[in-house]
């Protein structure tokens, strides 16, 4: 099964309220709150590290989850925000740093 | 207006010149209008709309203040200014383009000028006004909101909610020593003290507009009928959800939606927000305060 690698998307705002992320899409003004285990795959996409690490360090140590089962969850997760713009999914690493135009 | 060169003026312009210092320029009109601690100049050269001006914003016209943003009001024949219906806009940098049938309006928020085009009404230029005050409340942290507003004991109490939850209702059963600001849109401005309500001359439903004052932000409660008068709290991130479909937004711009959001987490990081669900009577106020 290919990687998967995640970043955040950088159109949009996002702030941290009550260990709750709110995210707001400025494009359609479409505003997201993710939950504590979606947070913290939130923060974790660097655009550098595969899916798979973050599940397997971050989400099993602190969730009591099998890994294979909470990787596939979290595919399904990611592939939503993809859907709504706020997340870039691929299977290469995503480079968040600017273009050089 | 520049002066004609000296041999082109006509024999008539030429007497006028000689007069010199006996001319007297008719100089354009200007009205101070300070709505939020945020003064902004009308100049016109038609005393018709002067009057228009004063009758409409009397309570807000502050000839000593200083202002920060300039517009000049050039007069349209009757009949429709623009093709356009609904409010459109259109943004390059710091200015801003904004239509209706009935005005044309520029804004500059680099050089503090802006212009409108409009017939002798007060419809159009309450519209740029408001537009203009969303522009500057931005990233000063404040906001326009869908909400009554009234002053008691010292304190501003604001009451948000879509048209039919109840904003007139509520304003309606204020008690005696309560002073209405507004049954429609509240102004709502940051300031090193916390948060501050104003009063605005934008009416509502009640027609009237709103008094002159400011006052400390007391409470902000989300209306909600109901069987009986109960406050509940509201968690930040519902409270988000639910400000930013009450904040004022009167156009599509990105830079304007990400800055009044990070305004909305700021606010109700700072200040607690609750739903008030009421019923239609005037018991409703002892809940609140």
């Amino acid at each position: 099964m290919p990687e998967l690698y995640i970043a955040r998307s950088r159109k949009i705002a996002a702030r941290e309220l009550d260990g709750e992320m709110m995210i707001i899409s400025p494009h359609d003004s479409r505003l997201f709150n993710l939950n504590e285990l979606g947070t913290l795959i939130w923060q974790a996409a660097d655009g550098a590290t595969s899916l798979e690490s973050i599940v397997n360090e971050k989400v099993c140590a602190q969730y009591d989850v099998e890994p294979s089962e909470a990787l596939r969850d979290a595919e399904a997760f990611v592939r939503e925000l993809a859907e709504h713009e706020i997340l870039l999914v691929s299977n290469q690493p995503i480079s968040t740093l600017p273009s050089i135009k | 207006m520049k002066a004609p060169e000296r041999d082109t003026l006509s024999p008539r312009e030429r007497a006028i010149d000689a007069l010199g210092a006996y001319v007297v320029e008719v100089k354009a009109h200007e009205v101070i209008i300070e709505i939020g601690a945020m003064p902004i100049l009308v100049r016109t050269d038609n005393p018709e709309f002067l009057g228009i001006l004063a009758n409409r914003y009397g309570g807000f016209v502050n000839r000593a203040a200083e202002p920060i943003f300039a517009f000049d009001v050039e007069m349209a024949p009757p009949g429709a200014v623009t093709d356009e219906e609904e409010l459109r806009v259109g943004i390059t940098g710091e200015r801003w383009v904004i239509e209706r049938g009935d005005f044309h309006a520029e804004c500059d928020l680099a050089s503090g000028k802006g212009r409108i085009r409009q017939t002798a009404n007060p419809y159009s230029i309450d519209a740029a006004l408001r537009i203009l005050h969303s522009l500057l409340l931005a990233p000063r942290g404040g906001f326009l909101v869908h909400a009554a507003s009234a002053v008691r004991h010292g304190g501003a109490y604001l009451f948000a909610g879509v048209s039919g939850t109840g904003k007139t209702t509520i304003s309606r059963l204020a008690p005696a020593d309560a002073t209405l600001l507004t049954d429609e849109i509240s102004y709502l401005r940051r300031e090193d003290s916390g948060y501050v309500a104003y009063g605005t001359p934008f009416a509502g439903e009640l027609g009237e507009p709103g008094k002159n004052v400011r006052a400390p932000l007391a409470g902000l409660f989300l209306l909600k009928q109901g069987p009986e008068n109960r406050i509940v709290p509201v968690g930040r991130v519902e409270a988000v959800r639910e400000l930013m479909r009450h904040v004022l937004f009167f156009a599509h711009d990105e830079r304007l939606v990400e800055m009044v959001f990070q305004t909305v987490c700021d606010f109700v990081k700072s200040v607690p927000v609750r739903r008030l669900i009421f019923t239609p009577h005037q018991r409703v106020w002892e809940l609140v305060n």
